[in-house]
């Protein structure tokens, strides 16, 4: 264990060192990437944007470039090329609606990917199987700012059930919070209750036919003990680990799409902001941020996945 | 055939398996595979409907010109269209464009400048379902061969493989394909003596193309250690086989139904993803359309003009849905078992 955790450490920080170089010789070898003229404004003359790429170290060789940057990113001192904010108070400022948005659609997504998956999987073949398999499909094949853009259009302005779009906080206002992020949960964990449920029914539906579930029914267990502690058991483990990925994912940066139509100002349309301002200080501090959730869930999920099967051995 | 010079030339084994060679008794696991897929009547009913829309989507220059009489990017703030036997504008004076309704011109409604939304829907089918299939494309073949050669070669190949596998994993997909498509449609992209123009369909394609390489990558390199262990890989080995050939000849074809299930599954998830960088801005530029960018579009004005947003997302619905439909439909038929899964 304390050897895996080392040498996963070490994966994770040269993975994110990688990201890092990647990101910055991007952004400075294409054309359009002058932050000179970013800094100073389009109507700027060739006298002050000098003067800029002085005061800024742009003339300074690209590594001495990179490594002020990487300091900056580390000490929280990042400060974005075209409106001066500091990068990290923007990010943090985003992660309540990100938080609200993602942790209330994860825990519908699982419930309700669990509980369609079980049922499919009970009912396999038989109505309601079909039904759920149906609806699973085109829940995968919706694109969600569409799905979003829709629900805007009939439950806001057709018919005020909800509030259209923004976010408010927790704190501010619970019930107004609640309203806030229903649509917003709704169209966002869509697509992961039909990828779940569809994976958890074939899971299951190979653990129904293991030797130690006819095992367990032979030694005369009731059929929800062999349900609950045989099958779920093991079918749920897949589950768990790409829940972690998924998980991850989106709130690194995933539900960009989500934020964007519904107006919740996160971490998202922070980075779909910066994005396409071609701000080089943002999207470093956004991707390495992203980055850096999705390396450090993969290792938690790998040791999670080892725990829940005993079969796995943790290999880094 | 070993050759009758040699002393080895009599080998009584070779020639009884000699005389047993042609067709073994049953079926091969292709014309299994076959069989399993004809009997799916909802997964071929689905392709069918996928071949529609590609069909239709080909034929957009023809509908354009015979039965539109419009092409993709003609404004039209000032015409006329029948409709019901009168005469009623395309766009209105106070800027809402006619909706669908039954006739040759402006079957789908028209946009906010009096283009067609019909026309312009066909056009968009073209670029996403080629940004969609290209980048596929791309994924697999270098997905495959990563794969293949991380597995076989094991060591240290492997283990660069796997570095790579764990960048491109971690780069969030959308967040990098904004930000590669933002920064690509400016300035365009040089790659040697190749220039790829900024507003080109290839920049798009290249970025989902290339982030989602270990999302194949990772379950080949996994099947190919598996594989490489098996007797019909050592028995390539000890009749002299180079590494190239084991790996194209005899992996290659063990991986075929992964790979081609894969890759119909992917096709479906890059148009989804198309259409969302499309959506922020960063996939195809306008005024080339795309399913992506005429959402984009009709959800600024989806209260005075919702059939703008909704008609290409039902395209994309269908395309997408047809071939999950089929692509499952094929995963059955091929194999099983099969775990297959990719998100984006």
């Amino acid at each position: 264990m304390a050897r895996f955790a080392v040498r996963r450490l070490a994966n994770m920080i040269f993975v994110l060192f990688a990201i890092s170089v990647i990101t910055f010789l991007i952004f400075n070898v294409i054309p359009s990437g002058d932050p000179a003229l970013r800094i100073a404004g389009r109507q700027s003359n060739e006298v002050t944007r000098a003067q800029v790429r002085e005061d800024f170290g742009f003339n300074d060789p690209v590594y001495v470039q990179y490594l002020r940057m990487m300091e900056q990113t580390i000490s929280g001192d990042l400060i974005s090329y075209s409106n001066r904010v500091n990068v990290r108070e923007e990010l943090v400022r985003g992660i309540p609606a990100t938080a609200s948005l993602v942790i209330g659609a994860a825990v519908i997504w699982l419930f309700f990917g669990v509980l369609f998956g079980v049922l499919s999987a009970l009912y396999a073949g038989r109505a309601p199987d079909r039904l759920l398999t149906v609806l699973a499909m085109v829940g995968i094949s919706l694109p969600v700012f569409w799905v979003g853009a829709l629900l805007l259009y009939y439950l806001t302005f057709k018919v005020t059930l909800f509030p259209a779009g923004g976010y408010v906080p927790l704190t501010e206002d619970p019930a107004s919070w609640f309203s806030h992020l229903i649509l917003p949960w709704f169209a966002l964990s869509l697509v992961f209750i039909g990828f779940y449920s569809r994976l958890l029914r074939s899971n299951m539906l190979d653990v129904m036919n293991e030797d130690y579930v006819r095992t367990a029914r032979a030694k005369g267990l009731s059929e929800r003990r062999v349900l609950v502690r045989h099958v779920m058991r093991n079918a749920l483990i897949p589950i768990a680990t790409l829940f972690g990925l998924d998980f991850a994912l989106a709130f690194g940066s995933g539900a960009i799409l989500t934020e964007s139509v519904f107006g919740l100002q996160g971490v998202g349309q922070y980075v779909a902001d910066s994005v396409g301002n071609l701000d080089l200080p943002p999207i470093m501090g956004t991707t390495l941020y992203a980055a850096f959730f999705v390396v450090f869930f993969s290792a938690i999920v790998d040791i999670v996945y080892a725990r829940l099967d005993p079969r796995v051995r943790l290999n880094p | 055939m070993p050759d009758p010079s040699t002393e080895y030339s009599f080998d009584p084994a070779a020639e009884v398996a000699e005389r047993e060679v042609g067709e073994p008794p049953g079926l091969g696991p292709w014309r299994l595979a076959a069989r399993r897929l004809r009997r799916n009547r909802v997964a071929l009913g689905f392709l069918a409907l996928f071949f529609l829309i590609v069909a239709l989507c080909l034929a957009a220059p023809l509908y354009a010109d015979h039965v539109a009489g419009i092409g993709p990017s003609d404004n039209n703030l000032t015409g006329k269209v029948e409709r019901g036997g009168e005469q009623r504008d395309v766009v209105t004076p106070d800027g809402t464009p006619i909706g669908p309704g039954f006739g040759k011109e402006y079957l789908l409604g028209a946009d906010a400048n009096g283009r067609d939304v019909a026309v312009r829907l066909l056009y968009g089918g073209r670029n996403s379902l080629f940004v969609g299939f290209m980048s596929a494309l791309i994924t697999t073949l270098i997905a495959t061969a990563l794969g293949l050669i991380a597995g076989y070669f094991r060591g240290k190949t492997d283990l660069a493989t796997r570095t790579l596998f764990d960048i491109l994993w971690s780069f969030p997909v959308l967040l990098f394909a904004i930000a590669l498509g933002t920064a690509l449609a400016v300035g365009g992209l040089d790659l040697g003596p190749i220039h790829i123009a900024g507003n080109s369909i290839w920049i798009p394609t290249l970025v989902i193309g290339f982030v989602l390489i270990p999302y194949l990558g990772r379950p080949i390199r996994g099947q190919v250690l598996s594989l490489r262990e098996k007797e019909f890989v050592q028995a390539a080995e000890a009749s002299g086989m180079g590494p190239w050939r084991i790996i194209f000849g005899e992996l290659l074809p063990n991986l075929s139904s992964t790979i081609i299930v894969f890759t119909t599954l992917i096709v479906a998830n890059n148009i989804i993803l198309e259409a969302g960088l499309s959506f922020l801005g960063a996939g195809i530029q306008p005024p080339a359309p795309s399913w992506g960018n005429l959402i984009a579009n009709g959800v600024d004005r989806l209260v005075t003009a919702p059939h703008l947003a909704i008609v290409p997302g039902l395209a994309i619905v269908l395309t997408v849905l047809s071939l999950n439909v089929f692509g499952d439909g094929l995963r059955d038929a091929l194999d099983p078992r099969a775990k297959l899964r990719l998100r984006a």
